[in-house]
């Protein structure tokens, strides 16, 4: 696992308030919403506004989110490619 | 016609206290961290609602008074909510105008309302009722005689919780109970005055 996947799930668990999880729990291709780790619509808010404040990364079109956000797999490998910080 | 109205079980946070028709039932240290109270509610009493991390402080005040109310039996879902405090929600308020300074957060301007506490209490346990939450300068038992009279008489609730859940500076005080036809204490001023403001506290 890289520093990337362990940071983002550390950023998770505390910006989405996952209390009672730990990073050994969040699988790197679980999905992040639905039946795996079980987000919500303004948890997918607050991973747009992390994108931002961390990587400096402004995501506009929905459906790109969509793709982004589907696992720590997806976002690590968007997050690499295009961050700015 | 009208149904003579009664109180049954009551529920007061206040002062590092859990309450319930008069008995202490949890206690910390009053000057113990808000936020670590009530996790410490959350955790001595085996509640499992993952929700419970993710409200403001003023929700999860209602949550865990509604929780422990409802302890023994689920409510119907024609339970109504009249609910009032004095702050609103402005210490969320103040918190939510803070992030402004850098990115806002989406997840702490949803509760800025007080009345959203109400919804995740409905979401909780599945209530398809009435609800009103009303700002007071302090907890007045008429105004929550007056509406739930009203509810019952409409045909609007088969039962209510009436409830005082402030928040303010992080200073709390809740009491909550639960009115309807029955038995119990009389649904009257004086004897909400009483539970809320017990004597022995």
């Amino acid at each position: 696992m890289s520093d990337l996947h362990t940071e983002l799930k550390k950023s998770i668990i505390e910006q989405l308030n996952l209390e009672d999880m730990e990073v050994n729990e969040i699988e790197n291709d679980e999905p992040l919403f639905g039946d795996g780790l079980g987000l919500d619509s303004i948890d997918a808010l607050e991973l747009i506004v992390l994108m931002e404040k961390d990587y400096g990364i402004k995501l506009s079109d929905p459906q790109q989110g969509k793709e982004v956000f589907n696992s720590i797999n997806t976002m690590a490998d968007f997050i690499e490619k295009n961050r700015t910080r | 016609m009208s149904k003579q109205l009664f109180i049954q079980d009551s529920v007061i946070i206040r002062n590092g206290k859990v309450i319930v028709n008069g008995k202490i039932i949890h206690e910390t240290d009053a000057d113990q961290k808000l936020s670590s109270f009530l996790k410490s509610i959350y955790k001595k009493q085996n509640f499992k609602y993952p929700k419970f991390f993710k409200m403001d402080s003023l929700s999860k005040l209602g949550y865990l008074a509604s929780e422990i109310l409802f302890k023994n039996k689920e409510p119907e879902s024609k339970t109504a909510l009249v609910f009032s405090n004095a702050a609103s929600s402005l210490d969320t308020d103040k918190a939510y105008a803070e992030t402004m300074n850098d990115f806002p957060s989406p997840s702490v301007f949803v509760y800025t309302l007080p009345n959203i506490m109400l919804g995740e209490i409905s979401i909780r346990f599945q209530l398809r009722s009435e609800n009103i939450f009303l700002i007071n300068e302090e907890f007045d038992p008429g105004y929550y005689i007056d509406y739930s009279k009203v509810l019952f008489e409409e045909g609007k609730a088969s039962k209510i919780v009436c409830g005082w859940v402030d928040l303010h500076n992080s200073d709390y005080d809740v009491f909550l109970c639960q009115i309807s036809p029955g038995e119990g204490y009389d649904f009257n001023e004086e004897e909400l005055k009483k539970l809320y403001l017990p004597t022995h506290e």
